[in-house]
């Protein structure tokens, strides 16, 4: 038996089999990009000592005070980023965590009491779709 | 006691025939390669449960261009059974989910195949089949294994291995027939 070289293999395409392999290439392309697009923020959530402090939209740039037991957190936003700015816990931790981008992502200064969680969605909507994880 | 006898003489003389036609033996005999392959393919490790090549359903591109969709039907889905009782994985998840693959796959094709053939071949319906497969098997992943939205995070890992295995699996098929064309002219 012979077999085909790689260049005879496109003898095997018809017409409408190029169609169909384009039509399936740009689908596969679409569901990845809307798929994997990563969840683009645009709110930001804002908790102390557990009750939300403030709803902030990511569209204005800003730095905001959150008091705490501590003393006042520095949270800023810039370029649909947030990020802890200062803090007064003594490890600092959530202000090492830098810029937060994507909805989900949350930074937490626990001797503070203070959080940024980023969100997805309508200002004041949405929600955590999950309540919880497990592996 | 004579009685006995005679109802046990009856009993060993009396054979279960099944009368089997042609068209049986030329099914099962497809079905057989078919399942052969999908045995083989069972050995290639796959990175993610679920992506593998299917290069059984060449037999069915095969058969669905030389026999019509019936027999496509039949063979592959004895051949779901077949490698199933094979590999000890009747009524396991896996087995719902080829299930559920073939059966989306053969729907599809029922509809692909009356595309005209001057202008669509074996590689437009692998591609139909091969993304069909994996729209069922999620739906059941989905309704039945893992209802969360999760899974649609698998997506297009899917798609590009249903896009790049159809289309491979197309290929071969449409070389198998062209050869069998020239081979058939030539006699």
């Amino acid at each position: 038996m012979n077999l085909p070289s790689a260049t005879d293999l496109f003898a095997y395409f018809k017409i409408g089999d190029w169609f169909v392999l384009f039509l399936s290439v740009l689908c596969t392309v679409w569901l990845t990009l809307t798929l994997w697009h990563g969840g683009a923020a645009d709110h930001a959530v804002i908790r102390s000592g557990g009750k939300i402090f403030s709803r902030v939209p990511l569209s204005r740039d800003q730095t905001i005070a959150v008091p705490g037991p501590l003393g006042i957190t520095q949270i800023a936003i810039k370029n649909l980023q947030a990020r802890i700015a200062s803090d007064p816990s003594p490890r600092q931790y959530c202000v090492q965590q830098g810029w937060l981008k994507q909805a989900g992502e949350i930074a937490l200064c626990l001797p503070n009491q203070v959080s940024v969680e980023l969100h997805d969605g309508k200002l004041g909507g949405s929600e955590k779709k999950y309540d919880s994880l497990n592996y | 006691m004579e009685n006995w006898v005679a109802a046990r003489k009856n009993m060993t003389a009396s054979i279960i025939k099944l009368n089997t036609t042609a068209a049986d033996h030329h099914i099962a005999k497809l079905a057989a390669l078919a399942i052969g392959l999908s045995v083989l393919e069972a050995a290639i490790p796959s990175p993610l449960p679920g992506v593998k090549p299917g290069i059984a359903n060449i037999v069915t591109l095969i058969v669905l261009a030389r026999f019509g969709w019936r027999t496509a039907a039949w063979v592959t889905l004895l051949r779901v059974v077949g490698s199933g009782l094979l590999m000890g994985s009747v009524l396991t998840p896996g087995f719902f989910l080829s299930l559920s693959g073939a059966l989306s796959s053969l729907m599809i094709l029922a509809i692909s195949q009356h595309l005209p053939a001057r202008w669509f071949g074996a590689v437009t319906h692998s591609i139909f089949g091969a993304f069909a497969h994996i729209a069922g098997q999620l739906l059941l992943v989905y309704f039945w294994l893992i209802p969360h939205m999760g899974v649609a995070y698998l997506i297009p890992i899917f798609a590009a291995a249903a896009l790049i295995f159809g289309t491979a699996n197309g290929l071969i098929a449409a070389y198998f027939l062209s050869v069998e064309k020239r081979n058939v002219a030539c006699a």
